[in-house]
């Protein structure tokens, strides 16, 4: 960019703010990934016209725009890897309105995830997807990158409460897609190619929800085994018996050890995993079927089965699931987080891949996450200062990922592309899919400006872990 | 020979900004990323920026300046943050290897110097203040220079922070702060009372009915002598170098007694005295004399516990709601007691207001530098308190208090509402002192 460039966007941006100072600068060249890179410069407003100007200014000078929310982002997605102008959406937070007739919200694109849940709650509705990160990550970067979470299991990920939205092109034009009826078939769904598009296609800046009513009870049931193989076949075994748990979370020994090292929370050290699963419903219906998976899990060969009967005691055990991700970065600083997800009937399989690799390349493996959607999230745990340690884990990640998509199933699970997968895209894909995909992206975006350097590959791009 | 940038990267702590995963489960507690609204004024932002110096990414520290000194220190990010960054630390690495490369103007060093080294940590000198602020009221200046406007002229706008400082002791008064008051009763502990700098000054009040308030629930309580200023003041602003000195002489004065407990009563200086231990770590003669002292250090509320609460007289029924200190709760991480002192009381109306956690944005004497962002603040914590509708603010450190009578003047709710030290208000219903005035 030249300096030219930045006086006018200062002219276009005239109600909010422009920031070109160093320090401001850096604070915009990172996300929850790898690598830092730094903008040229940064833009906030609060006002879709004056973003719709500027991105109109960008594509004709060729400038690229970079769509950010919070950058909690986990696969590089808001890294403004090739420069340009990082627009930061979060402070487009004035809309949440929850329109209890038409059981939808409507949303601006910066509201957190979490603002959401609550203001649903409060009418008695749901919003069902709940990425860990809720509190932090805006809707707009959940939309952008068809966020999942513990809940996926039985209530899908983000692009399945999405109907209707309203998006800045790469050409500056504001259009809507969608509307407010559930039902809506008229034409392409652009609603569902924006959603998931890691803001290659174009900046979202309002969104209409789907809510469901809010489940009456919940009952939770803690399952522990002597064999990873074993939890993961008592995973398959329950879904296959009829029942739909909300969540069904999977921990590891390394984890289970990891969390009673940071803040012993009763997790048995000795065994080799455990699985968590949350019902909801019905109170009878719940009650229920947490006997039956006990049997189910017992049939297996689970050695223990636990039932926590008051709240404190429910939310005691949650507690441990969700210490898993600062107990391990306390073992080495680095965390490589993956979410490369398979067929559930694959989840043994998978679970016995991801300890050959483990062993074959020596690295601190540790396996927990969402397994109920065959969403594992293998994390490494590694020092990036080690560059031995960080080639060994280069090839490991390579390895988790073949394996995946050689058991039918994906990169990933919820977490987007980004930089970090988009090496990968042609082994899922194959060359003739991700051509299709390049070919939609060309349509919208002909000068490439919209978030450029994401999710396809650049020639030869490896994926690289030490900076 | 170490090169320039491994020297930098020690004396930033360059180590421990790798522990930041860049997750931002610190962004929404941070109050100056919520009235800024920047990613440079979060405390990912600030940790970045200290890891990109020690990258050598960054080679100007000026760079840093303004995202580390609009900084309250709040330390809230550190209570949010899942994998434990010692942010307290990397900000005051970082401030003092800007200080220690700073090239003050003279005026502004002598200033420093003056403040820092001679009058907070001086008993004499903060007297002093004590003395001339009683007699500035009482001689009528105080009347003349506030009709007169020269308040308004201040910089700083100290004039505005003048309107709401307490009302002084007199120099007699001033003397009387006994070296020993016996427990009232059955004696359950022996206490040392530390005093403070600007607390002794400003608010010798709080300290006297602290001392009647510990001996009524049977401690004995000493004074100790040659006791000095906790430092809080100097390590915040990059001189930990001067901090550590006075660390040692506080360390030094209350080794001389046997006392149970050394109780503060003001919860910034509490912080800073709990964590002497990080600051002499690496001192061998002085951490485990350090360790000591801080397994001693209490705050006022947590003694009052173990003694069993304090006797309540009677008390007329009032709205109350409760501005936690920064210091006391993401520090000390003293939450309990003082809530449980306040339920105690008979008659209360107690209303947690929205964001308890969140900063008033007095923070040491941030709302004097950074006068403008610290109204910021201020101005959502009052937008939070009005919502309460409480009569009565209770505080639990003296920057705090002073913030929030600052706050009731600005909202114009003077005739509504007051703001007392949680000292004040147990001294109050236990029918040690009389109904504090507050604003
Ligand atoms: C500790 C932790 C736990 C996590 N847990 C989960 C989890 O359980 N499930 C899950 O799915 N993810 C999880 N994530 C990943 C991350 O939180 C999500 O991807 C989240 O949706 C990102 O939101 P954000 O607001 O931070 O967006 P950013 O990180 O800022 O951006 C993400 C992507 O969206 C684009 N984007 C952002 N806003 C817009 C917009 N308005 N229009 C167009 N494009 C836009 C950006 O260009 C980028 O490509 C986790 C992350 C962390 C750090
Ligand atoms: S100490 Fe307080 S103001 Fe400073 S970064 Fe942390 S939360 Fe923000
Ligand atoms: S919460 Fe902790 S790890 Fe996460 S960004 Fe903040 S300081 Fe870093």
């Amino acid at each position: 960019m030249e300096p030219h460039h930045i006086d006018d966007i200062k002219k276009i941006i005239n109600r909010g703010h422009v920031l070109t100072e160093l320090h401001d600068r850096y604070s915009y060249s990172f996300d929850g990934s790898f690598g830092t890179y730094l903008p040229d410069a940064v833009v906030q407003s609060k006002h879709v016209e004056e973003i719709a100007e500027l991105v109109k200014y960008a594509n004709r000078e060729w400038i690229p725009i970079i769509p950010r929310g919070q950058s909690t982002s986990l696969s590089g997605g808001p890294l403004p890897v090739k420069g340009g102008v990082v627009v930061d959406l979060s402070v487009m937070n004035d809309v949440l309105q929850i329109d209890e007739e038409d059981l939808v919200a409507v949303v601006s694109t910066g509201v957190l995830t979490s603002e959401i849940h609550k203001a649903a709650l409060e009418k008695g509705l749901m919003y069902p997807p709940d990425p860990s990160s809720s509190h932090v990550s805006t809707i707009g970067g959940n939309l952008a990158e068809n966020s999942g979470g513990p809940r996926g299991l039985k209530y899908g990920v983000t692009k399945d409460y999405v109907i209707g939205l309203e998006v800045i092109t790469p050409q500056g034009e504001i259009i809507r897609t969608g509307g407010r009826t559930v039902k809506n078939v008229t034409g392409y769904d652009l609603t569902k190619l924006i959603v998931g598009s890691e803001g290659t296609l174009g900046i979202i800046t309002k969104a209409i929800l789907r809510l469901i009513p809010k489940p009456q009870a919940s009952e939770t049931v803690m399952a522990i085994f002597d064999s990873l193989e074993d939890a993961g076949a008592a995973i398959s075994k329950i879904l296959s018996s009829g029942i739909l748990p909300a969540k069904m979370e999977l921990m590891d020994q390394a984890s289970m050890i990891a969390v009673e090292n940071y803040e012993p929370s009763g997790l048995p050290r000795d065994a080799e995993a455990l699985i968590l699963i949350e019902l909801d419903g019905h109170p009878l219906a719940v009650q229920d079927e947490a006997v039956q998976i006990s049997k189910v899990c017992r049939e297996i060969g689970a050695r223990e089965i636990r039932i926590p009967q008051t709240a404190a005691e429910k939310e005691e055990v949650w507690k441990a699931r969700k210490l898993v991700s600062p107990a391990i970065v306390r073992i080495k600083p680095t965390k490589i987080s993956e979410d490369a997800t398979v067929p559930r009937s694959k989840i043994p399989e998978m679970c016995r891949r991801l300890k050959q690799i483990k062993e074959k390349y020596n690295i601190h493996l540790v396996v927990f996450g969402h397994a109920g959607d065959g969403n594992l999230h293998p994390n490494i745990i590694a020092d990036k200062s080690d560059k031995e340690e960080m080639k060994r884990v280069e090839q490991a990640v390579a390895e988790i990922f073949e394996a995946a998509v050689e058991l039918g199933g994906t990169l990933s699970g919820e977490h987007g592309i980004g930089t970090m997968k988009a090496p990968f895209m042609e082994m899922e894909l194959g060359p003739v899919g991700l051509d299709m995909m390049k070919r939609i992206k060309e349509a919208w975006d002909p000068n490439n400006i919209m978030n450029p350097g994401k999710i396809f590959p650049e020639p030869g791009q490896k994926l690289v872990l030490s900076e | 020979m170490k090169t320039k940038l491994e020297q930098l990267r020690e004396e930033l702590k360059y180590e421990k900004t790798n522990q930041c995963v860049q997750c931002g489960y610190c962004l929404p507690v941070c109050p100056t990323y919520a009235t800024m609204g920047k990613e440079t004024h979060s405390p990912r932002g600030r940790i970045n920026l200290v890891k990109m110096v020690g990258e050598g990414r960054i080679t100007d520290l000026s760079v840093l300046e303004e995202p580390m000194d609009l900084c309250l220190g709040c330390r809230a990010c550190e209570t949010a943050c899942p994998t434990g960054v010692p942010y307290g630390e990397i900000l005051e690495a970082a401030r003092s290897a800007m200080t220690r490369r700073k090239k003050f103007s003279l005026p502004v060093r002598a200033l420093r110097n003056t403040l820092l080294k001679r009058v907070f940590p001086s008993r004499r000198a903060m007297n002093m203040i004590g003395h001339s602020m009683w007699l500035f009221e009482k001689s009528g200046v105080q009347k003349w220079v506030r009709k007169s406007g020269m308040m308004k002229k201040l910089p700083y706008h100290l004039g505005e922070f003048e309107a709401i400082t307490p009302a002084s002791v007199s120099p007699t008064e001033r003397s009387s702060l006994p070296t020993f008051t016996p427990a009232k009763g059955i004696k359950q502990y022996t206490v040392a009372l530390f005093v403070g700098c600007i607390m002794d000054a400003m608010f010798r009040k709080i300290n006297q009915l602290s001392v009647q308030l510990l001996a009524e629930v049977g401690c004995d309580v000493i004074v100790v002598e040659n006791q000095t200023c906790c430092g809080a003041l100097h390590v915040h602003a990059g001189e930990s170098d001067h901090g550590k000195h006075l660390a040692r002489l506080n360390i030094e004065a209350f080794e001389k007694i046997e006392a149970d407990f050394i109780v503060n009563n003001a919860g910034g200086c509490g912080a800073m005295m709990v964590e002497y231990d990080h600051l002499l770590a690496d001192e061998q003669d002085w951490a485990a004399r350090a360790k000591h002292f801080v397994e001693k250090s209490r705050d006022i509320s947590q003694v009052l516990i173990a003694c069993g609460g304090i006797p309540v007289k009677h008390q007329p029924k009032e709205r109350v709601t409760y501005q936690r200190s920064c210091h006391m709760t993401h520090v000390q991480k003293v939450t309990k007691e003082p809530l449980e002192l306040i339920l105690s009381i008979s008659n209360v109306d107690f209303i947690e207001m929205k964001d308890p956690n969140m900063c008033c944005g007095s923070a040491g004497i941030y709302n004097i530098v950074n006068y403008e962002e610290s109204m910021k603040i201020l101005d959502v914590k009052m937008e939070n308190i009005k919502e309460t509708r409480a009569t009565l603010m209770v505080t639990t450190n003296p920057g705090c208090l002073l913030q929030m009578k600052l706050g009731i003047e600005r909202e114009n709710l003077s005739e509504k509402m007051r703001a007392v030290h949680l000292v004040e208000y147990l001294a109050e219903v236990a029918g040690i002192a009389g109904k504090q005035e507050g604003n």
